[in-house]
């Protein structure tokens, strides 16, 4: 893939573009710009603004609520909402796809704008368009397949092609790869290295570096809110756009108190875990790791690698087959539902609280007890003043902000509902614990005191395995770190020697590491 | 994710004025519709409507109502719906009257025939939706068919009479007066004590207690009410015995609700399902138990319905299930689950007796009567959704 002389107009131009949400400055000066028939990637840790600048530059936010000029072949634009940003041409195709799935591939295609005559439609010309359609981009894919019946891959394909065939000129996908097998990725690539001759500029999204570099011509990093710098593909390695996405400093956030680590509480062996959707797709592959009394296990990785559905395998909740072997203290158990597991002494700190987390019509005390009701009410009896007596000291301890244990869960904030959720967790009096994403959605002052609260928990002889996306959170809390990707185990990082660099790079794949000193570089395997 | 804090931080800001009328109404709309029910049914009928002896008709009526909402109000709790209860009450009242008849059973056999039935099939339809994964409104939807053609098939469209005498006094005697002096004072003794209980709870729980003179309030207000109600319904005849057994069974119904692990369950599971299976409760078996208590309480209530009418028909209770979810949404369930009262539920049952009642009073006909009561089931589930709109946009 050679990479194209850039020259001449740009066809999308992103000056200054600042956007700011309530205490919260998203982005600051960010400049963007895309040329006809090149592919731009756009990479960032979560929550350095990729997003944001998209939904700017598809009429999400509309103007004229950020900063910045957005111009289109040197126009400016100024879109108010999703559909005039479509009218100029621009098309965004999202993670979660937008297809009918019981709706054959035509008629998503030309859904809402079917050929008719007199308000009947004309199938056969339908579907001679629509083959036509998938014909002139070399997707081999039968028009009239119902789109349930094919796989991720193909579905994005025809998502791509909807777009395109509404005389889009810009295409943004948003981690097009998440969902795809290797194959599926492959025929993606093609399709989108065909685009090139056709003058359309394609805004790329992914973590997946090794991706990033096979396609794209120009590479910008965004990092909290600002662009770090763009480059030619050409012209930088993996390495030096990993120092680029994580190269702020790391705050003293994290309390570096002495743990005692003591012996293995929690080992899991061979654990393989089959995708939900796709039979034969393994989400989790071959995953062993052990976790010790009074240890921070961190477990590093990008969207779709695999680490919530480890833990939900773990936790009995995934709902795709699960093999592999779990010993608790030594003995094997048996996990197939939750209830096991939470019999067997683990807990769970979900990653979405309002999805999978809370009881919204609830009080925070009766949030608190769910799990342990039994427990402590000592049987099938309910008592209000046991559940209060054991929920207090909780209450108290992690300071949650609400004006007692019998106001609404609903009306607290979201780091204060995310203590709510572990203390939950807690009551169930378990050995080992699990958090995903334990600060997402809240904020800094929030997020210190439950870092200080994992690191009580670990030093009570609590073993803790902790998800997170940001890497700090990862390297400043954990004794070790495992980083999956592609739902294998990459890298092992003892606390001394991780390092945001050596982390991120076997997150995107390109670097793997045993137990050996040095991250080998490009050395890239794939399962 | 900045941008989730700061949305949030900015729906708070702008909904917390709109939440509290919300709530408001919820907690003291169907009081007030009830009590707006009753003027109106007082002024238009010239009294006769409060009079004592209309008020025991009313109330009796209430009871078979009642028992199902009671049973109901947990299958919705739970995120579900049954609407073959009618079907149900009409089989289990048959098969409790034609068991006497035809085999000679005795009275306690047939009782117990009766609501066998019931929780049989409650139990049948519950796994059909807790194991079988069918949607519960499909499951029952042909129950309501199913068990009527059976009430038909059995009977085979015949009427039959209650042979027992004391089967027939379950729907249609008194309560002694003495009698119904010990039931006030057990009713009595019954909210001083939850009142205590929940008063320590609050003093352990660090909050601060109730003092002397709001705990007064708390046990005296519902004391008055049960005082009045039995010095009323002593003016007639005394306390119907149906009223006995409806009372009976909320007050277990609540306290299975609030005070037993079951009951906070059924509120988890239907508040977010997948949060409660996270932690750890098993969705399958308390769904299934709350169809099959649901189904138990349709055969009371299909004994109740025979003994009070003296004979079981191939058509007794048809169009009950109607009568039942409309009493749960407007003693504030929601259909989307999770919130709910027994306590509600039966107000709920007393305000659609009330509407039979006011409006056979004065000669409306049929088909109006039907057309108001669809018009107030529709209504009510409209006001829940305005409801979790105004909460939604408030919340998330």
């Amino acid at each position: 893939m050679p990479a194209q002389p850039i020259a001449g107009r740009p066809l999308l131009k992103m000056c200054d573009i600042g956007k700011s949400f309530p205490g919260v400055r998203a982005l600051e000066g960010v400049t963007f710009d895309l040329h006809p028939g090149e592919i731009h990637a756009l990479v960032g840790e979560n929550g350095a603004g990729k997003s944001t600048l998209i939904k700017i530059l598809s009429g999400v936010y509309p103007y004229p609520d950020y900063e910045g000029e957005v111009s289109i072949d040197g126009e400016a634009q100024r879109f108010r909402n999703v559909h005039d940003s479509e009218r100029a041409g621009i098309s965004v195709v999202f993670q979660e796809l937008s297809l009918v799935p019981e709706m054959t591939v035509a008629e998503n295609l030309f859904l809402g704008r079917e050929p008719q005559r007199l308000g009947v439609v004309r199938w056969d010309a339908l579907y001679a368009q629509a083959r036509a359609l998938l014909e002139d981009f070399q997707v081999e894919i039968d028009a009239k397949m119902p789109v349930a019946r094919l796989g991720v891959g193909q579905q994005q394909l025809v998502e791509i092609v909807k777009a395109l065939s509404h005389t889009a000129r810009i295409l943004v996908l948003d981690e097009p790869t998440a969902a795809l097998t290797d194959a599926e990725a492959e025929n993606l690539f093609s399709v989108l290295d065909r685009l090139r001759g056709r003058g359309i500029g394609v805004i790329y999204i992914s973590h997946r570096l090794e991706e990033v570099f096979r396609i794209s011509d120009r590479i910008t990093v965004l990092r909290d809110g600002l662009t770090v710098g763009t480059k030619a593909t050409s012209e930088v390695d993996p390495k030096r756009i990993i120092a680029m996405m994580v190269g702020r400093e790391m705050n003293q956030l994290f309390p570096l108190t002495g743990r005692t680590i003591g012996e293995v509480v929690f080992e899991v062996r061979h654990i393989t875990a089959e995708d939900t959707e796709v039979t034969g797709k393994l989400v989790v592959q071959d995953v062993s790791l052990e976790v010790r009394r009074g240890e921070v296990l961190g477990i590093a990785g990008l969207m779709g690698s695999g680490r919530t559905e480890l833990l939900m395998s773990l936790f009995g909740s995934h709902p795709g087959r699960v093999t592999g072997e779990i010993l608790i203290s030594g003995k094997a158990v048996r996990i197939t539902r939750p209830a096991d597991a939470i019999a067997n002494g683990i807990a769970f700190v979900t990653e979405d609280r309002k999805r999978y987390g809370l009881f919204f019509d609830q009080t925070v005390l009766h949030n608190m007890t769910m799990s342990a009701l039994r427990r402590i009410s000592g049987g099938f009896i309910t008592d209000e003043s046991d559940e209060f007596a054991a929920s207090a000291p909780l209450f108290e301890s992690l300071h949650i902000k609400a004006d007692s244990l019998l106001a609404a869960v609903g009306a607290l904030s979201g780091g204060n509902q995310q203590k709510v959720v572990l203390a939950r967790c807690l009551l169930t009096q378990p050995l080992i614990l699990f958090l995903d994403e334990p600060t997402r959605g809240i904020d800094v002052g929030a997020k210190q005191e439950i870092y200080a609260e994992i690191d009580r928990l670990a030093q009570s002889g609590l073993a803790v395995v902790m998800i997170s996306s940001e890497l700090p959170e990862v390297l400043g809390l954990s004794d070790r770190v495992l980083v999956l990707h592609k739902g294998r185990v990459t890298g092992e990082f003892t606390r001394e020697n991780a390092s945001s660099e050596g982390v991120m790079a076997c997150a995107t794949g390109h670097a793997t590491r045993g137990d050996t000193r040095d991250v080998q570089e490009g050395g890239l395997t794939r399962g | 994710m900045a941008e989730t804090i700061a949305r949030g931080e900015l729906r708070s800001v702008g909904g917390s004025g709109r939440r509290f009328p919300v709530h408001l109404l919820r907690t003291y709309g169907m009081v007030l519709a009830l009590i707006l029910v009753w003027g109106v049914f007082a002024v238009v009928t010239n009294g006769v409507f409060i009079e004592p002896r209309n008020l025991s008709n009313l109330i009796r009526q209430t009871a078979v109502t009642g028992v199902l909402a009671v049973g109901m109000v947990m299958v919705i709790v739970a995120g579900q719906i049954d609407l073959s209860v009618g079907s149900l009450v009409g089989i289990s009242g048959m098969v409790a009257v034609l068991v006497q008849g035809s085999l000679h059973w005795g009275l306690v056999a047939s009782l117990l025939a009766g609501i066998f039935t019931g929780v049989l099939i409650g139990a049948l339809q519950g796994a059909l939706v807790a194991y079988g994964q069918i949607p519960s409104f499909i499951v029952t939807l042909g129950g309501l068919l199913a068990w009527r053609g059976a009430t038909k098939g059995v009977s085979s469209g015949n009427t039959y009479p209650v042979e027992i005498q004391a089967f027939k006094s379950v729907g249609q005697s008194y309560l002694s007066p003495s009698a119904a002096i010990v039931l006030a004072a057990a009713c009595v003794a019954m909210v001083a004590w939850q009142a205590v209980r929940s008063n320590r709870a609050r003093r352990r729980g660090g909050l601060t207690a109730w003092g002397t003179g709001a705990m007064a309030v708390r046990i005296l207000g519902p004391a008055l009410l049960v005082v009045m109600s039995v010095v009323v319904l002593s003016r007639y005849a005394g306390v119907p015995n149906p009223v006995v057994i409806l009372l009976g069974i909320a007050l277990a119904g609540a306290f299975l609700m609030q005070n037993t692990t079951f009951g906070r369950y059924l509120y988890a599971i239907g508040g977010n399902s997948e949060a409660a299976r996270l932690s750890g409760i098993n969705i399958r078996s308390h769904v299934l138990t709350a169809f099959a208590i649901l189904g138990a309480l349709s055969g009371v209530a299909g004994i109740i319905y025979a003994a009070r009418v003296g004979s079981a028909g191939p058509d007794a209770g048809t169009l009950l299930e109607l009568d039942a979810i409309a009493a749960c949404v407007i003693g504030g369930a929601s259909l989307m689950g999770g919130r709910g009262t027994v306590f509600g539920a039966c107000l709920g049952a007393l305000f659609m007796s009330s509407l039979d009642n006011g409006m056979s009073l004065k000669n409306v006909p049929d088909f109006i009567q039907d057309i108001v009561k669809g018009g107030v089931l529709v209504t009510a589930v409209g006001l829940d959704v305005l409801g979790r709109r105004a909460r939604a946009s408030f919340d998330s």
